[in-house]
């Protein structure tokens, strides 16, 4: 009987998903975003079962599989389950990461069956660890300074120069090595 | 970033998405492979000479059915590894069928054969070249097959990678049946066979290194 319930649930929610997901490949932005925001608290809860020795990383692949499954949208095929497809994914890019991974933690059992996906929700979006903040943190005051002043704050390269007591070429390097260094920073993190 | 905002990112910036991509890709990146081999055979290597007499053999059109096949089953499985949660099903069992037709063939030819003939029906006169022919024809629908599958969302990398190969293999095979004036089943068995397993295995050694996405 239990088991009927179950059944019952995964096709409502495949049902209502797909719903979703077929009005936003037509164009419809509005039932697009419902559907990720949906998405985004089945994978959490997915990933957070399946990451738990690496509870830092869960935020960051829920992303990285939201920003997946949108770019890889025309790769779905309307014959087949959007739970079997989504599921392929999520897998997909947990693999990735593990295998990355792999040397420093060992997690169980990353592999398991496509209707486990849409069995719990976790909306509690958290901030990922690919912060743009916390990697600007990294960088040395004469990088980060210039940065924040200039592309979070809008300030000027005068008005930055003026703000932080450095030259404005000065300025002008910190900006151009910090970006570098940042871009480099989060292709490390992939 | 927050979750949310990059859904409101994701979501805002999303179209609508053109149908059948996938067939629409695999069309174009086939195009562009089948113009580039035939383009090189026909620079390198020439149109055989006796085409017009060839095309009355029922071999000419075996010898081509038989890699043409195996294309048509390599996009077949390339399309489903090229997509998230698609099961292969019986296309790996299928891709088989082509292989045993043209061995049963060469059984046949085979086994009445004197020793001496034997041994022309397994080199012919152009064994050494046939591989290596086919593989540098298979070049640009090699670059073109892995192009698509890139743009695509393969979780699979050996096997995506090995299928893409397959692919550019089989079309390249096709365009040198064209020039190749070897008519012996046999021949194709092995020569043909080897030619098109060579890009199918750089496919799949190259896969992970290409296909990640």
């Amino acid at each position: 009987m239990q088991r009927i319930d179950k059944d019952g649930r995964h096709r409502e929610t495949e049902e209502r998903l797909r719903a979703g997901f077929d009005r936003g490949l037509a164009g419809d932005g509005a039932a697009y975003q419902a559907f990720l925001q949906e998405l985004g608290g089945y994978l959490r809860a997915f990933l957070r079962k399946r990451l738990s020795g690496l509870p830092d990383d869960i935020e960051d692949l829920v992303q990285e599989t939201l920003i997946a499954v949108h770019s890889r949208r025309h790769t779905y095929d309307t014959g087949q389950p959007l739970t079997a497809w989504v599921h392929a994914i999520a897998r997909y890019k947990l693999v990735d990461l593990l295998r990355g991974r792999a040397a420093r933690d060992r997690v169980s059992e990353p592999f398991d069956e496509e209707s486990e996906l849409f069995a719990a929700v976790d909306s509690d979006a958290a901030l990922a660890k690919r912060d743009v903040t916390k990697l600007l943190d990294q960088l040395p005051e004469r990088q980060r300074l210039p940065i924040v002043y200039t592309k979070l704050e809008g300030l000027s390269v005068v008005e930055a120069a003026r703000a932080t007591g450095m030259s404005e070429s000065a300025v002008k390097v910190g900006v151009h090595r910090g970006m570098k260094a940042l871009a480099m920073m989060i292709k490390g993190t992939r | 970033m927050k979750t949310d905002e990059l859904i409101g990112l994701l979501a805002q910036g999303a179209g609508a998405v053109e149908p059948n991509a996938v067939a629409r890709r695999y069309a174009t990146a086939l195009g562009w492979g089948a113009f580039g081999a035939t383009l090189l055979m026909a620079i390198i290597l020439g149109v055989r000479p006796d085409l017009r007499e060839a095309v009355l053999l029922p071999m000419f059109w075996i010898k081509l059915a038989f890699p043409v096949s195996l294309l048509a089953l390599g996009v077949a499985v390339a399309a489903r590894l090229a997509r998230p949660g698609m099961r292969l099903g019986r296309l790996p069992i299928a891709l088989l069928g082509p292989l045993a037709a043209i061995w049963i063939m060469a059984a046949v030819e085979l086994l009445p054969a004197a020793p001496l003939q034997r041994q022309g029906l397994v080199f012919g006169e152009t064994w050494r070249q046939c591989p290596f022919n086919i593989a540098m024809l298979s070049v640009p629908a090699f670059i073109a097959a892995f192009w698509v599958m890139r743009k695509l969302a393969p979780t699979q990398l050996v096997r995506a990678g090995a299928a893409s190969g397959l692919v550019a293999g089989a079309l390249a095979a096709s365009v040198y049946a064209l020039h190749c004036t070897e008519m012996a089943a046999t021949f194709l068995g092995i020569w043909y066979v080897i030619g098109m397993l060579i890009p199918t295995a750089a496919g799949a050694l190259l896969g992970p290194r290409l296909l990640r996405w």
